[in-house]
């Protein structure tokens, strides 16, 4: 199948729905094409889009004096489109693709926050991101909001979000965070129970927000990517990835072949350390603390080896625009295929009683089932996805250098329970040590970084990376001397904690921790 | 069960022991802070960790003082679930305005005497993030700091350095 040959198809829809398309653009965002359509065509589209199949995968906006430019990034086969509309800034007005795609409801929310863009038929149009740091009425994402806001003063507690209330005999609601008992990010879920099982979730998150959108502006490509590394610190390494290959783009540049494949070594090691310390935390989550110990001794000696070759247990600030900065000594590449040896020695003991335990079994089994068709109509990424059907991975569907030399299997699994899940995990490790050492054999010489021109004003473009949460998009547009005019991160937690509402429903109550650490969203990489 | 007893032996007892970290200077440090928690605070430090705004870093590490290679409980820290059994909290992030008002009622609701640790580099200085609409900065703009501990994140062992200088001090 060659790429975007349904295209037409799509394209044809749109025409039997008098759906006028202004230009389409192979090359604007490449390697997604770009459409551009008129503001009232935009809830058509996608309500055609729905109809054709297509994944919803996050939509952004950007302030061109009195216009704001909305892009909705779709996905089909691989393929990414991105629709593209204008609308006035004195009165910016869209319809909304909430009704057809239950993904787009919260950065629908997002836009309306942070730009003040009304989407006419939402069905929520509480607000999402703001708490009470702004105003009602102002929105930081546009150009005459000041970076330092308006007037800085202590920040009220946000009591007054409504929150829907159920009623009924018997029933009780539990407020737990945005402080919460462990060592973990804040955010407020608010439950309703009746006896311990959970009638309904509602998650409340925007506690992190740090205006990560709003500093990036003016940045140079470097302190730029110095950013996208820390929008959420665990996936350090694909969002400074997926940042410096938008700014590749707009820049016109590609980097060398080494340097793309040490991105790849570490990206897939963020992702089996992320992994190794997941499957521990979920396992200890039903009190099967030997598990955690066990993985979390493997993860201090996967980051301990991260450390001595790259100079951080992270592999933070690395990957660089052009490049990367740490190149790979010869000596290190037999070290790292002995460690892959060894730690699938230690994994093949482990799993084994793992799959074999009763009381892991009658817990994780069957607990905090995702159906297929909800993965579907969330457009659930990552581990959450592959566990309920949706196959869907940047690294075989679009793949980006070393992966379209070296493919990588994809596990996918249909039962959709937290057991699920986990055995992603445990599959993606294997498949990525024998990425890793197909890698190590194949690895390109020369140079480990090239350099990066200043981009012209205006120039624009996207990166798509597979980090280990799942697909992150990032969208970058320049001003004049290189500085970074709009950036946006989309993690793939925007369209995985959605799931997590679904997925507690009919659970008892103590099973939301495992439930909720199956899904693991990032609450920085979300709140921005 | 056998099998798993037999993984537990066959992985040994690994605290202390691999390298690059020195574990010479762990054991060192962990013991000066188990010496100062004995003579000082009744045998052991109760922390509560807040997250105010961090990306997650330092989370992590915080997370792998708990690991079998530092395994800080043996020097008398653990971590608790409620600031209200707390002797001390460890901050990390930036502090977002969208948590200022928690972490104050978290402060609040710790027992006094208490310590408060600012721990990585946005806690302590704003970090990649500073001052804006959406963030405080550093710890100390919204609380009293006793002490900071910087670096992006800073590693375990660092974390445990800091712990020592909070409670020599």
């Amino acid at each position: 199948m060659s790429r975007f040959d349904w295209l037409s198809e799509y394209l044809a829809r749109l025409q039997d729905e008098h759906v006028l398309v202004r230009r389409g653009s192979a090359t604007r965002l490449a390697p997604a094409h770009a459409l551009e359509i008129d503001a009232e065509d935009w809830g058509r589209a996608g309500q055609e889009a729905a109809a054709f199949g297509c994944r919803w995968a996050g939509l952004w906006a950007d302030q061109h004096g009195d216009l704001f430019s909305v892009f909705c990034l779709l996905e089909y086969g691989g393929d990414y489109l991105i629709l593209c509309t204008d609308t006035a800034v004195a009165t910016p007005l869209l319809p909304s693709h909430t009704p057809y795609y239950p993904a787009a409801d919260r950065l629908e929310r997002h836009l309306q926050d942070m730009f003040g863009i009304a989407f006419g038929d939402h069905p929520d149009t509480r607000r999402w991101t703001r708490h009470q740091a702004w105003p009602e009425g102002r929105y930081p994402l546009r150009d005459d909001f000041p970076v330092t806001g308006d007037a800085p003063r202590e920040t009220p507690p946000d009591e007054e979000y409504p929150f829907p209330r159920a009623q009924g005999a018997g029933v009780y609601e539990i407020p737990v965070g945005p402080v919460h008992a462990g060592i973990i990010e804040p955010g407020h879920f608010r439950f309703q129970a009746v006896g311990e099982e959970v009638l309904k979730l509602e998650e409340r998150l925007g506690y992190v927000h740090k205006g990560i959108e709003k500093i990036a502006v003016g940045r140079d490509p470097r302190a730029l990517a110095r950013l996208a590394g820390r929008v959420s610190g665990d996936s350090t390494v694909a969002h400074a990835w997926a940042a410096c290959q938008a700014m590749e783009r707009a820049a016109g540049i590609e980097p060398p072949p080494r340097a793309q494949a040490l991105r790849a070594l570490l990206a897939e090691r963020e992702r089996v350390a992320n992994h190794m310390g997941d499957i521990g935390a979920i396992c200890n989550d039903v009190g099967f603390a030997f598990a955690l110990y066990q993985f979390s001794r493997l993860r201090e000696l996967w980051q301990r080896r991260s450390s001595e070759l790259f100079g951080h247990r992270f592999m933070m600030d690395v990957v660089i625009p052009g490049g990367v900065t740490a190149d790979l000594p010869r000596e290190a590449a037999a070290r790292l295929r002995e460690d892959h040896r060894a730690l699938r020695a230690e994994l093949r003991a482990l799993y084994d009683i793992l799959e074999d335990h009763p009381s892991l079994e009658d817990r994780l089994l069957t607990s905090g089932r995702l159906t297929q068709d909800t993965a579907r109509r969330l457009g659930c990424l990552g581990y959450v996805g592959k566990a309920s059907g949706q196959g869907f991975d940047v690294r075989q569907a679009s793949p980006y250098p070393p992966y379209d030399r070296l493919p990588v299997a994809v596990p996918v699994f249909e039962e959709g329970d937290v057991a699920a899940r986990m055995r992603v995990r445990m599959e993606e490790i294997l498949a990525a040590l024998d990425f890793l050492d197909r890698l190590l054999e194949t690895l390109p010489g020369g140079d480990i970084g090239c350099d990066m021109p200043a981009p012209e004003a205006g120039a624009e473009g996207i990166g798509f990376v597979e980090g280990w949460r799942g697909e992150i998009v990032t969208y970058v547009r320049f001003a004049g001397a290189g500085q970074v005019a709009r950036f946006f991160p989309r993690d793939p937690s925007w369209f995985n904690w959605p799931a997590l509402e679904r997925i507690v429903l009919g659970n008892i109550v103590p099973d939301f921790p495992v439930c909720n650490k199956s899904v693991n969203g990032s609450y920085s990489g979300h709140d921005l | 069960m056998l099998r798993i007893l037999n993984r537990i032996r066959h992985a040994g007892l690994v605290t202390e022991a691999p390298p690059p970290v020195d574990d010479g200077e762990l054991q060192r440090v962990g013991t000066e802070v188990k010496r100062v928690l004995e003579a000082r605070y009744g045998g052991s430090l109760a922390i509560r960790e807040v997250d105010a705004g961090s990306c997650n870093g330092c989370e992590l590490e915080i997370h792998a003082l708990n690991n079998p290679y530092y395994d800080v409980e043996r020097f008398g820290v653990h971590f608790v679930a409620s600031p209200r059994h707390a002797d001390a909290l460890l901050v990390t992030g930036p502090v977002s305005r969208h948590m200022e008002a928690a972490l104050r009622r978290t402060w609040e609701a710790t027992p006094d005497p208490k310590i408060v640790i600012a721990a990585g580099q946005c806690a302590c200085d704003g970090g990649e993030f500073g001052t804006s609409y959406a963030s405080c900065g550093a710890v100390a703009n919204v609380l009293p700091v006793d002490v900071s501990i910087p670096g992006c994140p800073p590693a375990p062992i660092e974390l445990l350095r800091g712990l020592r200088a909070v409670l020599q001090g």
